[in-house]
């Protein structure tokens, strides 16, 4: 049992990890990672809606979808579960703390649009994972995202000061060590 | 009447970056004279077929980016990054396998980001990573350990031949012993060991020989005050701590002794050579004694759990990525500032 558990957070974590393996949550990735603090925030963030929504549409999945029929509007309505949730945080965080919602504020909407959102609440239905794994793989999912966009934002300002050729300065460069890390990662293929 | 003032320090060690990958050439001949006696002259052919491309795409990158040829090309960085390379890869590869890991390692792992100093990902292992999962057949298969003074063993003509016409010669190989250990998990670990010749009396046989010259070649350098003990060591105390919590001296599906990994492919190679990068690896002391043993710990649990036999590319690659974090965390105090960076009352 709690073997099952670890290998499915290893496996969202490490070896299908949702950026550099999935390439699910590029835009953030790519978006948020230029500084160090920022990366922080939306890692947190991130984190906390991508475990609520993948519960909560699991729920509106098997409670609500399934047993009215409606299989095939499964991706719309998980985009308005993933808008609720993330529209529900914020006024939750506003309202209970001012100071957290001064850190994540700004990221909360933005996580609305982040692929890897809805990516796992589908991946959730397709995998036929119960409850409880929906939990775990959306919790494994949003600690492989913020791990690689912490360890990657902290890359990026080391790489803001070298001497990078004109043509690649910027994005470039960010788009080609983001490459040469899911090379690295290739290395925890077979792991679970 | 000018008089000149020379500041201190006055008495200062000739290091020079020429000086310091000099001296690291110098070091890796343990190994490469181990490799060559256990595996025949291929690895000499890789080390000088490689070294000729790195210095071309170095020479190419150069003139493009308008920079001064002699002074970049003097620091021989380059030929340090192509004989660890040419080290890495297997002996009689085809010219092409060394030349795509060659230019992809200088010219996409080192000189995109700046060249010398800036490189994020250690080049070599670079090379070597986008080798092994592009052309995983050629990566995979290893001379025989035969001994250059044996009948039927590769001399130096064949092995060029090997390397520039490479249909028109056929090289005894042989799976590696990691290799064979990862495939056979069902035997006990003395059945595997006389089954297969490939094993000697620690590890596999030459390779525990090509291993202790890498670490007697580290340790020179050591001596030098090349590089600190930091990374290295705890490296090879992590890689030894798992492997002897896991080792369960019977069964070959534990994973081998902790004699087995220190002295099996490239640990000690990648211990003394690699993971030693000045500009890939963490800075401080204390970063560096994270970074070790986090490798250390990815090379055991890749080889073991993982799909690739060997980790020592992989793992690097990933502590690589990681190492600017750990830097960000273990940032020395200052003399005369307080913890947090901010100046002490």
């Amino acid at each position: 049992m709690l073997a099952d558990y670890s290998i499915l957070l290893i496996g969202a974590i490490l070896v299908n990890n949702f950026v550099l393996v999935q390439f699910l949550g590029l835009c953030p990735f790519m978006g948020v990672s230029n500084k160090l603090e920022t990366a922080m925030g939306m890692s947190m963030a991130t984190t906390f809606v991508l475990t609520l929504a993948s519960a909560c549409s699991y729920l509106t999945h098997t409670y609500l979808l399934q047993p009215l029929g409606l299989d095939y509007l499964k991706t719309i309505s998980f985009i308005l579960v993933i808008a609720v949730v993330v529209q529900f945080t914020e006024m939750v965080v506003r309202k209970s703390s001012p100071l957290l919602h001064r850190v994540l504020g700004v990221y909360l909407p933005l996580i609305t649009t982040n692929c890897a959102v809805l990516g796992v609440a589908l991946l959730n239905i397709n995998r036929e994972h119960d409850f409880l794994q929906s939990l775990f793989y959306g919790f494994g999912a949003a600690v492989g995202f913020s791990m690689v966009l912490v360890l990657f934002a902290a890359m990026r300002e080391r790489l803001a000061v070298a001497d990078v050729p004109e043509p690649f300065q910027g994005p470039a460069i960010g788009m080609i060590t983001a490459g040469l890390m899911s090379l690295a990662f290739m290395g925890f293929a077979g792991l679970v | 009447m000018a008089l000149m003032r020379i500041t201190s320090p006055h008495a200062h060690g000739p290091l020079s970056t020429a000086m310091v990958m000099r001296t690291v050439l110098l070091a890796t001949l343990p190994g490469i004279v181990a490799l060559v006696h256990f595996f025949g002259f291929g690895v000499v052919v890789n080390i000088l077929w490689a070294c000729l491309v790195a210095v071309g795409c170095e020479a190419l990158v150069l003139k493009l980016r308008k920079r001064p040829l002699g002074f970049y090309l003097n620091d021989a960085s380059a030929l340090v990054t192509a004989t660890l390379l040419g080290i890495a890869l297997p002996p009689y590869a085809p010219w092409w396998l060394i030349a795509v890991g060659v230019s992809f390692a200088i010219i996409i792992g080192k000189h995109l980001y700046g060249g010398m100093g800036y490189n994020p990902f250690n080049p070599a292992m670079l090379g070597y990573v986008v080798l092994l999962i592009s052309f995983p057949l050629e990566m995979t298969t290893w001379g025989a350990p035969l001994g250059i003074n044996q009948v039927g063993a590769p001399g130096l003509l064949t092995a060029l031949q090997a390397c520039f016409m490479p249909a028109s010669v056929d090289i005894a190989t042989m799976a590696t012993p990691l290799d064979l250990l990862k495939q056979n998990d069902s035997l006990l670990i003395a059945n595997l060991w006389t089954q297969q010749p490939v094993f000697g009396r620690w590890a596999g046989l030459g390779w525990e020989w090509v291993n202790i010259g890498f670490l007697a070649g580290g340790a020179w350098l050591l001596y030098k005050r090349i590089f600190t003990w930091h990374a290295p060591v705890t490296m090879l105390a992590s890689l030894t701590l798992l492997a002897a919590i896991f080792y369960d001296s019977g069964s070959s599906a534990s994973g081998g002794s902790p004699a087995f990994h220190l002295l099996s492919g490239g640990t000690m190679f990648a211990a003394f050579f690699i993971i030693t990068d000045p500009v890939s690896s963490a800075v401080s002391n204390r970063g560096k004694l994270i970074y070790g043993a986090a490798i250390g710990a990815l090379i055991y649990i890749i080889r073991v759990w993982g799909n690739y036999p060997d980790a020592v590319a992989f793992a690097v690659l990933l502590m690589n990525f990681v190492a600017p974090f750990i830097d960000h965390y273990t940032q020395p105090r200052t003399y005369g500032h307080s913890k947090g960076g901010g100046r002490s009352s």
